[in-house]
C-alpha cells in the first residue's frame, strides 16, 4: 500500500517533466496537431542544437547565452552571499566592537522582507547607480539578506571556545584563526548554503525581468517566457519545451547529486 | 549564547562587516524607506513636484475594487495551494516513513521539483493543459468540459494552483518526513498496544505531534504563494483573464509597469510589507518555542 502510493506519487511528480522532455523530441507541427505521442520522436538533435545556438523564431537569442547569464548570476549570488555573510558573522561572533548588537539587528531585520515588496524603489536605486543590464545589478540586490549571516552565526556558536583560546596561545591572530581554524570547519555549512543559493539564483524571475532590457543579458527562465507569449499559433512549443528542459537540468542535478547538502541547507536556512 | 573569548580591537570587525552593511543599506533599507516615504506623497501629473498627503494613498488603495479582488484572489490561491500541498506532502511523507526499503530512493524522486523555477513549473503545466494541443487539456475539451485557462478565470486559477502545488509539495514533504522521523517509535507502539488502529493512531498521536511542523509549513507555504508564485502567474496567465488571477504582489508589479501612480504603488508595497512582517513574526515566535528538527 505504502509502496503503491509512493510509486503513484513519483509518477505524478515526474509526469509534467516527462511530457516536456517528449515535446523536446518532436517538430512544431506534430505538437500543434495535439496528438503528440508519448514516446520520443526523432527531432531531438535538431531541437537542442537550434535552441542552444540559434534560439526561437521570435526571440532569436541563443539559449546557450542565456544559460551562461543564468550561471553567472547563480554563481555570483551564491559566492557573493557566502563571502559577505561569513565575514559579517565572524565579526559579530568573535569580536567585541561598538554597536555590535545594533549591527546584528540591522542585518537580521532584512530576513523579513523579500525583494518582491520593494521592487520599484530598488529598481530606481539600481538605475541611478547605472547597474541596469549588468551582472552586478542582477546579483547585488539579491544578496542583501540575513539568511547566510544567521546560518554562519549559528554554526560559529557551536564551535568550542577552547579552539579560539588554543590558537590565541599559539600566537595566531584574527586572520590566521579564521583561515586555519574557522574556514576548514565551516566547509559543510558553506557547501550547504552554496547549494541553496545556487538554486535560488538560477531560478530568479521577477528581478531579472525588471532590470534586463537587452536580450543579451537575459537569463534562461526569462527567455522561455518570451518564447511562448507571442501569438499562440506561432509558439514553437518544441523549442520552448527544449529550453524548459535545459533550464531545469542544472538545478535539478544539483539537488539530486548534492542531496545531503541540499537538505541540510534547506532545513538550516529556514530555521 | 554569547562567546566569552574575543579578539580585541574594532577596526578589523568593522571592515569585516562593512560589505554586508553597505549592500543591506543600499539595496534594502534605502528602497524600503523610500517606499514608505513615497506612500505618503502624491506626485503631480508630470512627476515634477510632490506633496505630503498623509494616509490618502492608503485610503485610495482600499477604495479600489480591484484591490479587494486581488486580495480575495490571493486568499483563495493561498488557501488552495496550502491545503493541497500540505495534504499531499503529508500523505507521501507518512508512506515514505512507513516503507523501510527504498525510502531514501523515494525521497530523491519526490524532492527534485523544488529545484524547478516557478516560471518553468507554470510553463510545464500550461503545456499539458493547453486547450487545443495539451495532452490533458485537449481531451478535456473533447469530453465537452469547455476548458480554457486563457479565457476562463476559474480554469486559469485551477492551472495556477496545480503548478504551484506541484512545485511546493517537495518542500513540505521533506519537512514532514523529518518531523515524522523525529517521533519516537515507542509512543506509536504504546498506542498500538492500547488497541488503536493505524488511522486512529495517526489522528490522535502522530498528527498532534506534527502540529508544530504543520504550522511552520503553513506559514512558509503562504509566504511562498504570496511571493514566489509571481513567476508562475506571469508565465501562465499574466494576471488574466481580465485580472482574475492578479494577486496582491502581481498587482504591485502590474500597476508599476503600466506607469501608474507611484504613491499608490508604494502604499500597496507597504501594506504587503506589513503582511509579511506579521507572518514572519508569528512564525518566529512559534518556531522558537516549539519546532524541533
Amino acid at each position: 500500500m505504502a509502496y503503491l502510493t509512493l510509486v503513484i506519487g513519483v509518477i505524478l511528480v515526474a509526469f509534467p517533466v516527462y511530457i516536456a522532455i517528449m515535446a523536446s523530441t518532436f517538430d512544431t507541427a506534430t505538437i500543434i496537431n495535439g496528438n503528440m505521442p508519448l514516446t520520443p520522436g526523432d527531432q531531438t538533435l535538431e531541437n537542442y542544437s537550434r535552441a542552444l545556438f540559434y534560439g526561437g523564431k521570435t526571440a532569436r537569442e541563443p539559449v546557450m547565452g542565456m544559460m551562461i547569464n543564468s550561471l553567472i548570476v547563480a554563481l555570483g549570488i551564491a559566492f557573493g552571499k557566502i563571502l559577505i555573510s561569513i565575514l559579517s558573522a565572524y565579526a559579530v561572533v568573535y569580536f567585541k566592537f561598538p554597536f555590535r548588537k545594533t549591527a546584528f539587528w540591522v542585518i537580521f531585520i532584512t530576513l523579513m522582507l523579500p525583494v518582491e515588496v520593494r521592487i520599484y524603489p530598488t529598481y530606481k536605486i539600481v538605475a541611478d547607480l547605472g547597474l541596469l543590464d549588468t551582472y552586478s545589478g542582477l546579483v547585488l540586490p539579491l544578496i542583501a539578506s540575513a539568511t547566510g549571516t544567521l546560518l554562519f552565526r549559528q554554526f560559529f556558536m557551536t564551535i568550542p571556545e577552547e579552539l579560539l583560546e588554543a590558537s590565541k596561545i599559539d600566537g595566531a591572530g584574527a586572520f590566521r584563526f579564521f583561515k586555519d581554524t574557522l574556514l576548514p570547519l565551516s566547509m559543510t555549512t558553506i557547501a550547504a548554503l552554496f547549494v541553496i543559493q545556487f538554486i535560488y539564483g538560477w531560478n530568479q524571475y521577477l528581478w531579472p525581468l525588471l532590470i534586463t532590457t537587452k536580450s543579451s543579458m537575459q537569463t534562461i527562465v526569462i527567455g522561455i517566457k518570451k518564447m511562448i507569449t507571442t501569438t499562440d499559433a506561432l509558439t514553437e512549443w518544441n523549442i520552448a519545451m527544449t529550453t524548459a528542459v535545459l533550464a531545469m537540468i542544472p538545478p535539478v542535478l544539483v539537488v539530486i547529486f548534492m542531496q545531503r547538502l541540499f537538505v541540510k541547507g534547506l532545513v538550516e536556512t529556514e530555521k | 549564547m554569547e562567546k566569552r573569548a574575543h579578539f580585541s580591537g574594532w577596526t578589523l570587525p568593522l571592515l569585516l562587516i562593512i560589505p554586508q552593511m553597505a549592500i543591506t543599506v543600499i539595496f534594502f533599507y534605502l528602497p524600503a524607506s523610500q517606499a514608505i516615504w513615497q506612500s505618503f506623497l502624491r506626485e503631480d501629473a508630470f512627476g515634477l513636484a510632490s506633496e505630503f498627503v498623509g494616509f490618502e494613498n492608503y485610503s485610495a488603495v482600499f477604495e479600489q475594487p480591484e484591490y479587494y479582488r486581488a486580495m480575495i484572489t490571493t486568499v483563495i490561491f493561498s488557501t488552495l495551494v496550502a491545503f493541497f500541498s500540505l495534504a499531499v506532502a503529508l500523505l507521501f511523507a507518512t508512506q515514505a516513513d512507513k516503507s523501510l526499503r527504498g525510502g531514501h530512493g523515494f525521497k530523491t524522486l519526490l524532492i527534485w521539483p523544488y529545484a524547478v523555477a516557478p516560471a518553468i513549473a507554470g510553463v510545464l503545466w500550461m503545456f499539458m493543459f493547453h486547450p487545443t494541443l495539451g495532452i490533458l487539456g485537449r481531451p478535456l475539451n473533447v469530453m465537452g468540459f469547455n476548458w480554457n485557462p486563457m479565457l476562463d478565470g476559474k480554469d486559469a486559477m485551477i492551472l495556477l494552483v496545480l503548478s504551484a502545488t506541484w512545485k511546493h509539495v517537495s518542500y513540505n514533504f521533506l519537512f514532514f518526513l523529518a518531523g515524522l522521523q523525529a517521533i519516537p517509535k515507542s509512543v506509536i507502539e504504546a498506542g498500538a498496544i492500547d488497541g488503536a488502529g493505524p488511522l486512529r493512531r495517526f489522528w490522535t498521536i502522530i498528527f498532534p505531534l506534527l502540529s508544530p511542523t504543520t504550522f511552520f509549513l503553513l506559514v512558509v507555504t503562504i509566504v511562498y504563494v504570496f511571493f514566489e508564485t509571481f513567476g508562475i502567474i506571469d508565465a501562465v496567465t499574466g494576471g488574466g483573464p481580465a485580472g482574475q488571477t492578479t494577486t496582491l504582489v502581481y498587482k504591485v508589479y502590474a500597476d508599476g509597469r503600466s506607469g501608474g501612480d507611484l504613491g499608490l504603488s508604494a502604499a500597496q508595497s507597504v501594506v504587503l510589507m506589513v503582511i509579511v512582517i506579521a507572518l514572519t513574526a508569528v512564525q518566529f515566535r512559534y518556531v522558537e518555542r516549539k519546532v524541533q528538527y
